[in-house]
């Protein structure tokens, strides 16, 4: 395994960085569609069935397919990158508005009523309160989508993009141990996994100091 | 891809689409059944007890990490030296163990929750009314887990349904077959007027998306009609318990469950207080 990394050094870390491209950015542009979309469906009671059972659709679709039919959505290349981009983007998608939602909904009234009552505008309360507020839940949504996308990503090895899923199919291929690249690959996966989700708990826990300040009861 | 799928030839035969649809409902059901078998009674004896919910957690956390496309792969390089014969058991045994690790964590994880996040008022009042361990766990917290659990079982089905579709890749059968033969001969590059090989993936994309939402559908009527008529509300409308309404949308429970399992006391994050 590590006579394989050392033999291909060069490909593997061209391979690990768009990897690291292609699960990071749809977690970044899901995320952004989601807060708007979470926060209509909190807001408005009306709003929240059909957003969160049209979430709940997309997330139905598996992820092969989702791939394929890309490029007959976006009139792309069926090895362009930005397939396997809007794919995944559209799967955050799914998962977070429910998280958003759930999340602005948990913040407790007391404290949106305190930040009214101290003269928060209703969009400046949604920014400096609300939102931070929401932070733990939307956070954990976060993890479940960026480290459930890390191994999706590899799925899109079977349309032809490079990242580090290409290595199961080069040691799928390859004449003699066969096993190398594939367990490589899998290691890679989980360590860069665990790397994002550390990170991202890392960013929770900056944004969040209000959770230290008082002791836990 | 209406060429495709209208043409009857296209339907029967050994490689026809209808054995790919029945090899992909077997494949997806064996998966399921064994792996409720293992995260089912695991879920209720973890939740019941509270003992190893890190462990669940855990657990769920890294298998969710793990590339179960790699995993396949490798189990087939690892196992195809031992078997012989004409049997496709070479091609199923790899993806059939990673389709089983791949559905006990969300099965698992949700039982747990729903046990877990059953309010400890009701279980104090069975045991109070002189209920055993077991008559509390089957009667009052199996009922009140119930939305919870089946929501695990519908997202776990989702992922084993998506996933048995990348098998193809080391040569199994089932509708990931017509996907990536057509991939193979030259997608949406294919210069043949009547677009064969495009027509063949995005049918088979098709049958995949139609499969799922259909099992998704089922099992959401199964969820509907077996959920106690008093966790529902369907019973009287007046006399709902606060907010315990099953919840829709299959996998993003998994969120609100983890959230639970990790911070079991907060208002506001249980699952019957978000909907």
């Amino acid at each position: 395994m590590f006579a394989y990394f050392t033999g291909h050094r060069s490909e593997i870390m061209a391979e690990l960085w768009s990897h690291v491209q292609l699960a990071v950015i749809p977690v970044i542009i899901g995320l952004i569609i989601a807060l708007p979309l979470g926060w209509v469906a909190a807001r408005f009671k009306w709003a929240y069935p059909p957003l969160i059972s049209v979430a709940g659709l997309i997330y139905t679709i598996p992820s092969l397919v989702l791939f394929v039919a890309m490029p007959g959505i976006l009139g792309t290349q069926i090895l362009d990158v930005v397939n396997v981009i809007v794919a995944l983007a559209a799967y955050a998608v799914a998962l977070l508005v429910r998280v958003v939602a759930d999340g602005l909904a948990s913040v407790p009234a007391d404290a949106k009523q305190a930040a009214t009552a101290m003269g928060y505008k209703p969009l400046g309360r949604f920014f400096a309160v609300e939102l931070p507020l929401a932070v733990p839940v939307i956070a954990a949504g976060v993890r479940v989508a960026t480290v459930s996308n890390v191994s999706l990503v590899t799925v899109a090895t079977l349309i032809g993009t490079s990242q580090l899923g290409t290595l199961f199919s080069d040691g799928f291929s390859a004449g003699t141990d066969q096993s190398s690249p594939i367990l490589l690959g899998i290691v890679l996966c989980i360590v860069l996994a665990l790397v994002l989700d550390f990170a991202i708990q890392f960013a929770t826990r900056a944004l969040t100091p209000w959770l230290r300040a008082v002791p836990k009861t | 891809m209406w060429t495709y799928l209208s043409t009857g030839t296209n339907w029967g035969g050994q490689a026809g689409l209808w054995t790919n649809i029945l090899d992909q409902v077997e494949y997806s059901v064996i998966a399921i059944v064994i792996a409720s078998l293992i995260a089912f009674p695991l879920g209720l004896w973890i939740g019941h007890t509270g003992k190893g919910g890190t462990f669940v957690v855990g657990s769920v956390n890294a298998t969710r990490a793990l590339p179960t496309f790699g995993l396949m792969v490798l189990l087939f390089i690892v196992l195809s030296p031992h078997f012989h014969g004409r049997s496709n058991a070479v091609y199923i045994i790899p993806v059939e163990i990673v389709l089983v690790l791949l559905a006990v964590p969300p099965i698992l994880s949700n039982t747990y929750a729903g046990v877990q996040s059953v309010d400890p008022a009701i279980r104090d009042a069975a045991k109070g009314m002189g209920m055993t361990g077991r008559q509390v766990l089957t009667s009052v917290e199996l009922p009140n887990a119930f939305p919870l659990i089946m929501s695990g079982l519908r997202s776990a089905s989702l992922q084993v349904i998506a996933t048995a579709t990348v098998g193809a890749y080391i040569g199994l059968g089932g509708l990931g077959r017509p996907i990536y033969d057509g991939f193979q001969q030259g997608p949406f590059q294919d210069t043949d007027p009547s677009r064969a090989a495009t027509g063949q993936l995005l049918g088979g994309a098709l049958l995949v998306a139609v499969l799922a939402l259909a099992i998704d559908f089922i099992l959401a009527t199964i969820q509907r009609y077996t959920t106690s008529r008093g966790i529902t509300g369907r019973y009287r409308r007046s006399t709902v318990l606060a907010g315990s309404q099953p919840v829709m949308a299959p996998e993003p429970e998994k969120v609100i469950s983890e959230v639970v399992a990790q911070q079991p006391r907060r208002p506001g994050l249980r699952p019957d207080s978000v909907r």
